[in-house]
């Protein structure tokens, strides 16, 4: 693999799981639990939304075949999508999407702020873009777990059950496959990242009074498209139109 | 002052068409009459999503996720600031929710019907958004000073949904021939809902006389409708729709397009709770708000608690 395909598939990974954690967003669009909340995760929604775009376009230019963000972002199988297995979770109750939302927007923020330094101009450049819109989503699902967590028995218990159920896909976001190996000097490795990340998260979750589960098996697999069963149903439903009709323009 | 004084001053300066603002006096009627306006105008904005949100998931490029995102947001956020302004009437958004749900607050019956395809999308927002605006270009006139001035920043964000749909419908009438018939069958489906919105013929409108005294409504239904029906008709025809009525035809003299009738039983049904998806909506919204329960609950502990945390650390 050379750094140009490593590169391309590595604006495929950050594409991904912006575009599964859009489109999971977008699930809670009319189902929010206060109207001010339902905006909000559209918001970000569509911020991730947003960033996927840049990132496959980025990876298109790379690529060089002509073919359009659309194309990459639709018309994928299952196992050539390269999300952390995070992402792609069922949205459960609040609870469980505001704490998904504070593991990945946590370890986002870590990720971005390096590759901002990236020596890649482009990429420095797309994560500066990304950062900032990372930063709030950061501090909108921090203040909620803080406030879940100290709000009543019950969103406590929701909220640390969320984090029981989630932590098992946390390593994911800190593997490193090939492509990482390639890009070396482009990219940090993600392992450095993990010591900061882990201080983020627990900073957060100590004043939540949430504990981290211990012993937990960890399942990982994502960036090399070994997924759990979920994402297939959820590119079921956003590729339909395009499968349905491949040669529609829209 | 007199409650006739009151009631003198009240009706000079609608005369004068000066803006009726929260802490001036207003006969009751008028209170009660706008509270049930504005809360039905937030109930639709709100409501609305559920049809347009049934496709986020499926919208079929970035660029169009984004864009309808971006739409129903700025629906929610016509909710949120039509609640605040029914609220500086002296009622509060958790009772204008009981009395949807209670169905004694009504939201507009278009979203009733189904968005069955991608270029319902596309008609939703030309045809929906078109009739919806024409409305509220004119309510921008309105006499209660905190929905008059709603209006004008709503208006700004509906202009745009507008252009959204219809782009929906010239790309989608420019495509394939899957996508050219989808958009027709979609035309079908909405024209006829879509001239409801204005509401039952000036004869028959209950509400109509007393609101148009109290300049709350500054158009009649029908001179409101057939302002739509002269810009819709044409728009339709150019990008190669057919509007979905035998009977349309164009009068010279008046230089108006006349429909045929309009078939008002339907509307009726609707209104009355027999649509489409009249069940289905309401189910949807108490069930989110019911699910969500636990969540506001928590909020508020968490800030009563935050706000005894701050005072005992002033009294220590």
């Amino acid at each position: 693999m050379d750094t140009k395909e490593a590169l391309y598939n590595y604006c495929l990974r950050l594409g991904d799981n912006n575009l599964v954690l859009g489109q999971r967003l977008a699930e809670w669009c009319s189902n929010g639990p206060i109207l001010e909340e339902d905006l909000a995760m559209t918001n970000l929604s569509l911020d991730h939304f947003g960033q996927a775009e840049f990132m496959y376009e980025y990876a298109a230019e790379l690529e060089g075949k002509g073919r359009t963000c659309d194309d990459i972002a639709f018309k994928r199988n299952e196992r050539e999508y390269f999300n952390a297995l995070i992402t792609e979770q069922p949205n459960g109750d609040f609870a469980f999407t505001m704490m998904k939302h504070l593991l990945f927007s946590a370890f986002a923020q870590h990720l971005y702020e390096s590759l901002s330094l990236s020596n890649d101009k482009r990429l420095a450049e797309l994560s500066v873009r990304a950062l900032k819109e990372i930063k709030y989503h950061f501090r909108h699902s921090s203040e909620w777990i803080v406030r879940l967590g100290k709000g009543t028995q019950e969103s406590a218990m929701r909220t640390q059950y969320a984090l029981n159920e989630l932590w098992m896909f946390t390593a994911d976001l800190f593997e490193i496959n090939k492509i990482d190996e390639t890009l070396i000097g482009i990219i940090v490795d993600s392992n450095e990242l993990f010591p900061a990340w882990k201080k983020t998260i627990e900073t957060v979750l100590n004043t939540a009074n949430i504990k981290i589960p211990e012993k937990v098996h960890m399942l990982k697999g994502g960036y090399n498209g070994k997924h759990t069963e979920h994402l297939g149903h959820l590119l079921c439903e956003m590729q339909y139109l395009q499968r349905a009709y491949p040669n529609a323009k829209w | 002052m007199t409650e006739e004084d009151k009631l003198k001053r009240f009706n000079i300066c609608i005369e004068q068409d000066e803006k009726i603002e929260p802490k001036d006096w207003m006969p009751e009627q008028y209170r009660k009459t706008m509270i049930r306006q504005i809360s039905q105008h937030a109930h639709s904005e709100v409501i609305g999503m559920q049809p347009e949100g049934n496709w986020v998931l499926r919208a079929p490029t970035l660029r169009a996720k984004k864009i309808l995102l971006a739409k129903i947001q700025d629906e929610g956020g016509h909710g949120l600031y039509l609640y605040s302004a029914a609220e500086t009437l002296g009622i509060d958004r958790g009772e204008m929710i009981k009395q949807l749900h209670e169905g004694k607050a009504k939201y507009s019956s278009i979203f009733n019907y189904p968005a069955l395809t991608w270029a319902d999308i596309g008609a939703i927002g030309w045809l929906v958004d078109g009739a919806a605006i024409v409305n509220q270009v004119s309510l921008q006139r309105t006499s209660y000073g905190p929905y008059a001035r709603g209006m004008v920043r709503i208006c700004k964000e509906e202009s745009f949904h507008q252009r959204q749909g219809y782009e929906i419908m010239v790309t989608m009438m420019n495509g394939i021939s899957e996508q050219k018939k989808m958009a027709q069958d979609a035309m079908d489906r909405w024209w006829w809902p879509a001239l409801m919105m204005f509401g039952p013929p000036d004869g028959e409108s209950v509400h109509t006389k007393q609101s148009m005294q109290w300049k709350i409504k500054r158009e009649s239904n029908d001179v409101l409708r057939q302002r739509f029906i002269d810009k819709t008709v044409d728009q339709a025809h150019f990008i190669g729709l057919e509007v979905p009525d035998k009977d349309l035809k164009f009068n010279e003299a008046t230089g108006h397009w006349e429909t045929g009738t309009i078939n008002w039983k339907e509307f009726h049904e609707v209104i009355n709770g027999n649509g489409p998806c009249n069940h289905q909506r309401m189910k949807h919204h108490i069930k989110a708000h019911n699910d969500g329960k636990w969540v506001r609950d928590a909020a508020l502990a968490f800030a009563e608690t935050e706000k005894n945390d701050q005072k005992q650390l002033i009294t220590n």
